[in-house]
């Protein structure tokens, strides 16, 4: 037998640790559960299963010693972990009743997107009526949970994380490569926790305060909270079947700045606190990023506003009229600009009602994502940035053969090695894509479902990029339960290589990783 | 060489230039006798030395025996074979009474440390000599850091002169006084240049310029080591030729149209093209950068070429050999202003500038690191030859030489004095006006620019000059003395 060359005990440990701390925030429900008097047996449950699994396999390895390999497996391994976890209420809370998370697979699909902060949803009906206040509340904690990354959390809190943790949080973070903030790792993983809870109480004050103001009738306490727990990682679930459509233009206005947030470079704002604001202004990303929010809002809410973003289907009664109405085409294109583009994923109103022009500004947003170190998914703004330097400069060596001419980003010269990276990384990202798309199509055939093809390329685009939503029968409003068990394992399968930016899992295949 | 104006110079105090009187006042020679000890006996410490025996006691150190032997029969100075860096040959040099010690070998680092152990067991002023710009940024950062109290940067200040050489076209050299409204500039008259056959007089259209001197090179002596030229002091009939150069002095705009009329076609350089990225042409290209220049930049080592690219972000780096003719016709170096050639050899300086030229490039500037070649490259065809050595002399002699003045230009290696002082009550021009004071003043001193209260004054004859105004003097060396008593 050939022996394999990763520790794999010492990442199944760490696994079991982070697992042990997961039972925390899921007594976050349990209290809940307790005060309304619903689920209180599934949530008890769970948490004792949870803590008891993670002290097992922590016995794996009393003393684990994290490696580079080791770290990709842990990483890979910890995501799918709580993904499973996740499962557990949803089946649990479902069994005797209509609920459509009481099938595991269509249970592992919410909690997997949940996790990974997609916000594509299997869940026949949203709401109240169908559902415990406290399964809502754990749905959407396990976004707040996974936005930030659970492995950040993990090398925050865990001392035993503060050798390795940098090569942990660099195979969770998205984009290419993490930036240290303070000298020791752990301080900069609650640094950026910190960063994270701080807007998330910020927005949760400014709702309820809304509320409390008149301006936002049905966002009550109840709804403030669970809100602001799926902007911020860029979610996108909503315990209200209408989305944002459920609330006032006030709540729509205080939301859009804050998706905007969760789509900017987290380290950002720890510099913009500790040198001041110009440090965000000076960010060759966040301009990019800025800018782009600015051309995706513009084409959107001018489509809307001329009348031509408008399609055939018929508004539903409550949301206003949109064409030649500045405040409302603005509002809903910026609205569906920045949800998408940021990969929150969150509606102001059915963008299945949109004609092709508008809705073809979406489907392009679902393959941006935030910036690297948000809590956004997608190719990332750093990608797109860096290629189009990248091609510039090769559109400029072409005139001059011998120029040497480094792709330069906010100044700082980038290492060729890391421009190639980027390349390889957003080309793979694009073959992904169209495999998915592909196997989808062919499953969904095989199935005799019928989903026109381009609801099928957006939902494999909205689920690779963790962006939640897409087009036709997977639009705001609707649900990913037309497709197949096998599609939607699939679509499992991307939304977890998605959060993790492809690499850390795609190693584990390679036969070099096992060996030496 | 640069204005880099030492501040220690007027700062007083501990770090004050020893041979500067506090104030800039005049105070009469001979007080004391100034002791200055000069480390390192190269081209740059033996001129420096050189120059500062003919006032002060010079020990020279060197750690080559022969050249310390050669030197004691050359020179009037003390020369003694030694390491600098060392606190017993210092102690043997006498540095415990010395006034000032310029540290000045090849190793950037040995002239630091010396600096630096000169300051513990004595108070001398130190002045080091570095290539490497980064020591010079160190030591700009704090004052007096490393001991030394003014650093020199031999590659900044060869690539400063590079730049301002090819800011003006036909200019072989310039410099700015009275913190920048007053350029000096001393440029050649080429053949068939429109002023050519024309007196002073019809050159000099431009009211705030003054032609200071004419320099008419000595013709049939060539084969002579130091072919001595004529510092001619025009005056309104002085008929200009070709090959002469001109001194002129005036504000920064009169200095630029005057370099429009000396060579009509040429406009000041905006495509230059630097050849060899040496530390040198670095600090070229960043200056260029500096002036909003987008030059482009030949190395032909591809690391090299990398690094530099990352360090310049508004020049083009090319990566290849600089005497390849394909590539630079493909580079359409015929339509380049300037070439700045600073590879790491004469040899390769002199093909790539010959070379440039031959593709019709307007100007070529050579970097020579050979002193003794620098008039051979300007007979072949370079337009400019700068020789970092020469200039780093310059730059010490001009910096202990900064006596009355606040600002001091060499002209042609000493031949004449470009300086600018503050007129207090004592001096001849005081409440006169310039013609009255002419004559207690000695031929060959020449007033080039008045600034007061910040601005530009035009020097005429019935100009009054008042006490506190700035005024840059061109002085000949012959009545240096003489004109700075009595300024």
């Amino acid at each position: 037998m050939v022996s394999v060359r990763v520790d794999w005990r010492a990442s199944l440990s760490l696994v079991g640790s982070v697992l042990k701390y997961l039972s925390l925030p899921l007594l976050f429900p349990l209290g809940v559960a307790v005060y309304f008097g619903e689920d209180v047996l599934t949530f008890a449950a769970v948490a004792a299963l949870t803590l008891t699994v993670g002290f097992g396999l922590e016995r794996l390895d009393p003393d684990p010693d994290i490696g580079a390999r080791e770290g990709f497996l842990m990483v890979a391994a910890t995501w799918l972990a709580v993904a499973l976890v996740g499962t557990l209420p949803y089946v649990l809370a479902g069994m005797g009743t209509a609920s459509t998370l009481a099938d595991p697979v269509n249970a592992l699909f919410e909690s997997m997107s949940g996790f990974t902060t997609t916000g594509a949803t299997v869940m026949g009906s949203i709401g109240l009526e169908q559902h415990s206040h406290a399964l809502l509340l754990w749905r959407q904690l396990t976004q707040w949970l996974g936005g930030m990354g659970i492995v950040v959390l993990a090398v925050a809190i865990l001392p035993e994380l503060s050798v390795g943790g940098a090569q942990l949080m660099d195979a969770e973070a998205p984009g290419p490569g993490i930036e240290k903030l303070t000298p020791r790792i752990a301080k900069t993983a609650r640094v950026l926790w910190l960063v994270y809870l701080g807007f998330t109480v910020v927005e949760f004050l400014l709702l309820y305060g809304a509320h409390l103001a008149g301006l936002a009738p049905n966002m009550g306490l109840y709804n403030a909270v669970l809100h602001p727990l799926t902007t911020l990682p860029t979610g996108g679930f909503s315990p209200e079947a209408r989305s944002i459509e459920a609330f006032s233009a006030t709540v729509q206005w205080i939301i859009i700045p804050f998706m905007v947030v969760a789509g900017t470079n987290f380290a950002l704002f720890w510099g913009a606190l500790t040198d001041g604001p110009s440090r965000l202004l000076e960010d060759a990303e966040f301009r990019y990023y800025a800018g782009l929010l600015g051309v995706g809002t513009a084409l959107a809410a001018g489509l809307l506003y001329g009348g031509v973003g408008v399609g055939l289907a018929e508004l539903p009664v409550e949301v206003a009229p949109i064409p030649g109405e500045l405040e409302n085409s603005l509002r809903h294109g910026a609205f569906q600009a920045v949800s998408i583009i940021t990969t929150t994923g969150y509606a102001s109103m059915d963008f299945n009602t949109w004609s092709g022009a508008s809705q073809s500004v979406l489907l392009v947003a679902l393959f941006l994502g935030g910036s690297a170190g948000s809590t956004g998914g997608a190719i990332k703004m750093v990608r797109t940035l860096v290629i189009l330097k990248a091609v510039k400069r090769e559109l400029f060596t072409t005139v001059h053969p011998e120029a040497v001419s480094p792709v330069r980003l906010g100044g700082r010269a980038l290492d060729e090695t890391a421009v190639r990276g980027i390349f390889s990384f957003t080309l793979l990202y694009l073959v992904i894509f169209f495999v998915g798309v592909a196997v989808l199509a062919v499953d969904a055939f095989r199935a005799a479902e019928t989903i026109p093809l381009l609801d099928i390329v957006s939902a494999t685009a909205a689920t690779l990029g963790n962006v939640g939503p897409g087009f036709g029968v997977v639009g705001p409003m609707n649900n990913y339960l037309p497709f197949t068990d096998l599609s939607k394992l699939v679509m499992v399968f991307l939304m977890w290589v998605g959060r993790l930016e492809i690499l850390p899992v795609f190693v584990l295949l390679t036969r070099a990783y096992w060996r030496s | 060489m640069p204005p880099a104006r030492p501040r220690t110079s007027e700062e007083g105090g501990r770090n004050r230039n020893p041979l500067t009187r506090p104030g800039g006042s005049p105070v009469n020679d001979g007080d004391r006798v100034v002791r200055v000890i000069v480390v390192g006996a190269g081209q740059v410490g033996s001129s420096i030395a050189g120059s500062l025996a003919e006032e002060h006691e010079v020990v020279v150190i060197d750690i080559d025996e022969e050249r310390v032997e050669a030197l004691t029969y050359d020179l009037d100075v003390l020369a003694i074979q030694g390491d600098g860096a060392s606190l017993s040959t210092l102690r043997e040099a006498g540095i415990g009474e010395a006034d000032m010690v310029i540290a000045s070998t090849d190793a950037d680092e040995t002239n630091i440390v010396t600096c630096g152990t000169a300051k513990t067991v004595g108070d001398p002023f130190t002045i080091a000599r570095v290539k490497r710009t980064n020591y010079l940024e160190t030591w700009e950062q704090a004052e007096g850091a490393l001991g030394v109290d003014f650093m020199v940067g031999t590659n900044l200040l060869t690539a400063k002169a590079a730049t301002q050489v090819i800011g003006l076209p036909a200019a072989r050299d310039v410099d700015t006084f009275a913190g920048g409204r007053v350029q000096m500039a001393e440029f050649e008259v080429p053949e068939g240049s429109p002023i050519c056959g024309q007196t002073v007089q019809e050159a000099d259209r431009f009211d705030s310029l003054t032609f200071a001197a004419v320099i008419r090179p000595c013709e049939g002596e060539d084969d002579r080591e130091e072919p001595k030229d004529d510092v001619i002091i025009p005056t309104g009939a002085t008929v200009i030729e070709a090959g002469d150069e001109v001194v002129v002095i005036g504000s920064n705009g009169s200095v630029q149209a005057m370099a429009a009329e000396i060579a009509p076609h040429a406009g000041g350089a905006s495509d230059v093209l630097v050849v060899g990225g040496s530390d040198i042409g670095y600090q070229v290209a960043r200056l260029l950068e500096r002036r909003e220049l987008h030059p482009r930049l030949i190395e032909r080592d591809a690391e090299r070429a990398r690094e530099l690219a990352e360090q310049l972000p508004d020049t083009t780096v090319l990566e290849s050999d600089a005497t390849d003719r394909e590539f630079l016709e493909r580079e359409h170096i015929s339509e380049v202003d300037a070439v700045v050639a600073a590879l790491d050899s004469d040899e390769k300086n002199l093909l790539a500038s010959l070379l440039a030229k031959r593709l019709g490039a307007d100007r070529a500037v050579a970097i020579v690191d050979d002193g003794a070649y620098v008039r051979l490259f300007e007979e072949v065809g370079v337009d400019v030859g700068i020789n970092p050595r020469e200039v780093t002399a310059e730059e010490i002699t001009r910096f202990t030489r900064e006596r009355y003045a606040e600002n001091v230009a060499l002209i042609e290696s000493d031949r004449a004095e470009v300086i600018e002082f503050t007129v207090d009550e004592e001096s001849v021009l005081a409440g006169r006006t310039i013609a009255e004071s002419a004559a207690d003043l000695p031929d060959g001193v020449v007033i080039g620019a008045i600034v007061r209260d910040d601005d530009f004054v035009i020097p005429r004859g019935g100009t009054t000059v008042e006490v506190g105004d700035s005024i840059v003097v061109f002085v000949d060396a012959n009545v240096l003395e003489e004109a700075t008593a009595a300024l």
